[in-house]
């Protein structure tokens, strides 16, 4: 097997930035030919940029690529695929309501005299789908296959195309094991006909399974390459993780008192199951998972935006009704939800009505509204917060990013709540703007605020939670106290079955 | 002075201060410049009694755009509004003709009826989860069948209620009943609008529905009473016009929709929602009023009319849509 598998494919010192971040930083990579390479890496890592950059989506800044020694430039997800790269989506692009051979030739049907060839189109069609294992009539709608047999038509399209290198981004997430034995049996095929495959997991135990080599990113760099045969998971999670952790965190201790929160059997249809947890007065609970793992789904039932299957929501101890967002404010929750523009502004208002949105009946005198108060609590906030702005009335849509997350975060303390829910709370702000989120934070769980802070960002998660609560896939995996907690451990439950 | 009587001084005072700022300026100017257009091209446009019948045109486009308004902030639609000011004025000069009842009580009635048939568009919207366009597409065609069902197709005629017939013939202090109709329905719904909770609640639902709906506002609720109001004040409109002609006319209302919508339109609004003010809309539907009554008086054919009314609408909209990419 060794010999089949030399380098073809090589991409050097590729560097990609986005307005504020650096999200690939000298990047090298070798690909064999014949050969299956995972590539592992947290969430925000640059797996996915650098796979962009690829399929032509993206161009490098820096960087050169290289195809059988010559140099080539991917200028278009076009030219990628004449280069002999084909990438397949987690979310997969097939066209639902179109047949199997429509969807491999689609753009280039086989023409007789203008006209589509259809027989031909389904003979290829045919002989490609036995490469790949999968004996299904071609006139057969794409949408009603299973996620699986989608799949495979993918890699029958990427097959059409004479692919050398096949990226594969996070294919098993949506399989079941049996179905995941099948894709591993046509990789192995395709391994021996020489084609190269990049296999983007978060599923350690399959990198084992499949893959020859691994390459783990962190923080937009290539950290190291390993063969799967000579390493095991804790050395893979370990370059994962491996980072120091600036002390940019503000965190003062705050007395924990007694339990204010607690969800008992939380589960919703098809996703969540056995969701059990608590958080106390003055407490920071952290919740750390993949991206995925179901954490802002957990809060979004808890706080009656998403229907529940089964569960239980007790405040101090008594069992409450949260059907909806308006039982949750009642009973003293605040959400922050993890998209601001989407689930929390109103970008068309300006910050004083943004403020008081979802206190408005505190404002609400004989049906109107207060406006002098409601200026009043906005200019306070302003203050507080340190929002940036020329004044309270300043459009919230002309604000920077993190000023208009201090303005939610505003909305939501106008409430007075007891609970406050953050779905990452700093994700897309800069620095300084974190740290007077964290301080706030603080401030809040001394004055016996409950905190649940749902983060992505390990150093920030072990920085300021007093417990973490780790998910993966739809449950509770574990918790950590502050003391016990490390990088390390939080991502082996994320990611470990 | 009480709290109420405060606000209505301050909202005439910021009605104009809106009137001037933004993008009414360009209203104005139009509005200006087509009055001043027929003034000097037309004799018969500068008599009172022409001027009158403007307003009176534009008194039920006005009123029921003020409705649609409200709807459109919220992001929707309502293409029923055609139907239910027909629907209301037959159902009003039926009771009246065929019942003991007064004035009051009959153009109570119907509005009530239209106010329940905006409810039910609201159901079908909010519960049933149908579209806008759609539900109200198709309430359009109930509601029209309607008021052939209950007339037969015949005209309602015979109406001797006095009372009945100032509203929509009548003058107090020289300006028509009508129009003083308009102002009071304009004052209260924009400060309805600006100034309670609840007008702040439909235009947050507007600006972005998902995000109200987390703040703890119950935007199906909402929903429901723009649309309840839309039809009310629809059928009002419709019962003003009816006292107007002094007949309750099956016919009455038809293809009125585009009128309306084109008003909140013209006026300034989104019709993606988050946008569009009272006064906006009045002043779009003075701008339809004087358009339809200077191509009347230019004997313009009637074929035309409608052509050129269609193009105004397209220019007016296109243009607001423009200087406001530009911003």
């Amino acid at each position: 097997m060794q010999q089949n598998q030399t380098v073809f494919f090589s991409v050097k010192d590729a560097t990609k930035s986005f307005p504020g971040v650096l999200a690939l930083n000298h990047v090298s990579l070798d690909v064999k030919s014949g050969s299956v390479l995972a590539l592992v890496g947290e969430n925000g890592a640059g797996k996915s940029t650098l796979m962009k950059i690829l399929s032509g989506v993206y161009q490098m800044e820096t960087g050169e690529i290289f195809i059988d020694g010559e140099k080539v430039n991917i200028s278009s997800p076009l030219a990628s695929q004449h280069l002999g790269i084909s990438i397949i989506y987690q979310e997969l692009n097939s066209l639902l309501n179109m047949n199997i051979a429509e969807n491999v030739f689609i753009g280039r049907e086989t023409r007789k005299k203008g006209l589509i060839d259809k027989e031909l189109m389904h003979e290829k069609t045919k002989i490609l789908l036995q490469k790949v294992g999968l004996d299904i009539d071609t006139w057969t709608r794409v949408g009603t296959l299973s996620t699986a047999q989608k799949q495979m038509v993918e890699v029958a399209k990427a097959l059409s195309f004479n692919a050398r290198l096949i990226i594969m981004d996070e294919p098993t997430s949506s399989l079941t094991d049996t179905e995941t034995h099948t894709l591993f049996k046509i990789i192995r095929n395709l391994k021996e006909h020489g084609v190269a495959i990049i296999f983007i997991t978060h599923r350690l135990k399959e990198i084992f399974e499949i893959a020859d080599d691994v390459a783990v990113m962190r923080d937009g760099e290539m950290v190291i390459t390993l063969q799967a045969s000579q390493t095991n998971e804790n050395e893979i999670i370990s370059n994962m993780v491996g980072r120091d952790i600036k002390n940019i965190f503000a965190k003062e201790t705050a007395d924990i008192m007694d339990v204010l929160l607690e969800v008992k059997n939380l589960s919703t249809k098809n996703f969540l199951h056995d969701i059990n947890f608590h958080v106390r007065k003055g407490e920071i609970l952290g919740f750390a998972g993949l991206v995925g793992a179901g954490r802002s789904e957990v809060m979004r039932a808890v706080f009656g935006i998403d229907k529940r299957e089964t569960g239980e929501i007790y405040i101090n101890g008594q069992m409450v009704k949260i059907n909806n967002t308006v039982d949750a404010i009642r009973h003293g929750m605040g959400f922050v939800p993890e998209d601001r523009k989407e689930q929390a502004l109103i970008l068309n208002m300006n910050i004083t009505q943004n403020i008081s949105l979802a206190a408005l009946e505190d404002f609400r005198r004989y049906g109107f509204i207060d406006q002098k108060k409601e200026k009043k609590e906005a200019v306070k906030y302003i203050k507080s917060l340190q929002i940036k702005t020329p004044s309270e009335e300043q459009i919230v849509g002309n604000l920077s990013g993190g000023n208009q997350q201090k303005v939610v975060i505003g909305k939501w303390m106008e409430i007075k709540p007891n609970i406050l829910i953050l779905d990452e709370p700093t994700r897309g702000i800069d620095v300084k703007t974190k740290k007077e989120i964290y301080m706030l934070m603080s401030k809040l769980a001394q004055q016996g605020v409950a905190i649940i802070m749902i983060s992505s960002e390990l150093p920030e998660i072990l920085g300021m939670s007093d417990r973490i609560v780790v998910m993966h896939e739809g449950t509770i995996k574990g918790e950590l106290l502050r003391n016990e907690a490390s990088q390390e451990n939080i991502m082996k439950l994320a990611m470990l079955n | 002075m009480s709290a109420t009587s405060l606000e209505i001084k301050s909202t005439a005072i910021n009605f104009w201060g809106k009137i001037k700022k933004s993008s009414s300026i360009s209203l104005i100017f139009i509005l200006s410049a087509m009055f001043i257009l027929m003034y000097i091209v037309s004799p018969p446009f500068r008599s009172i009694s022409n001027l009158l019948s403007v307003t009176k045109l534009f008194v039920p486009i006005a009123i029921s755009g003020i409705g649609v308004c409200m709807v459109i902030i919220t992001g929707g639609i309502d293409l029923s509004l055609g139907s239910v000011y027909g629907l209301a004025g037959v159902i009003t000069t039926l009771i009246l003709t065929k019942t003991n009842t007064n004035a009051f009580f009959s153009v109570l009635l119907g509005v009530g009826a239209a106010a329940l048939f905006g409810l039910f568009n609201g159901v079908m919207i909010v519960k049933v989860n149908l579209p806008p366009f759609i539900a109200t597409l198709a309430s359009m065609s109930i509601a029209r069948g309607l008021c052939y069902v209950i007339t037969q197709g015949y005209p309602i005629t015979g109406i001797e209620s006095q009372g009945f017939l100032f509203i929509g013939q009548g003058a107090i202090a020289g300006i028509p009943a009508a129009v003083w109709c308009m102002v009071v329905v304009a004052i209260v719904f924009s400060i309805f609008l600006n100034k309670t909770v609840t007008g702040r609640r439909i235009y947050a639902v507007g600006g972005n529905e998902e995000a109200t709906r987390i703040s703890g506002v119950n935007t199906g609720r909402i929903k429901l009473l723009v649309y309840t109001l839309c039809s009310a004040l629809a059928g009002f409109a419709g019962i003003i016009t009816a006292s107007k002609l002094g007949i309750g006319q099956p016919t009455s209302g038809t293809g009125f929709e585009l009128d309306a919508i084109a008003a909140v339109a013209i006026g300034g609004a989104s019709l993606a929602g988050g946008a569009g003010t009272v006064s906006g809309t009045i002043m779009g539907a003075a701008i339809i009023g004087i358009l339809r009554n200077a191509l009347v008086l230019l004997s313009v054919n009637a074929y035309w009319q409608q052509l050129i009314i269609g193009f105004v609408i397209l220019i007016a909209v296109a243009a607001d849509q423009i200087s406001k990419r530009r911003k």
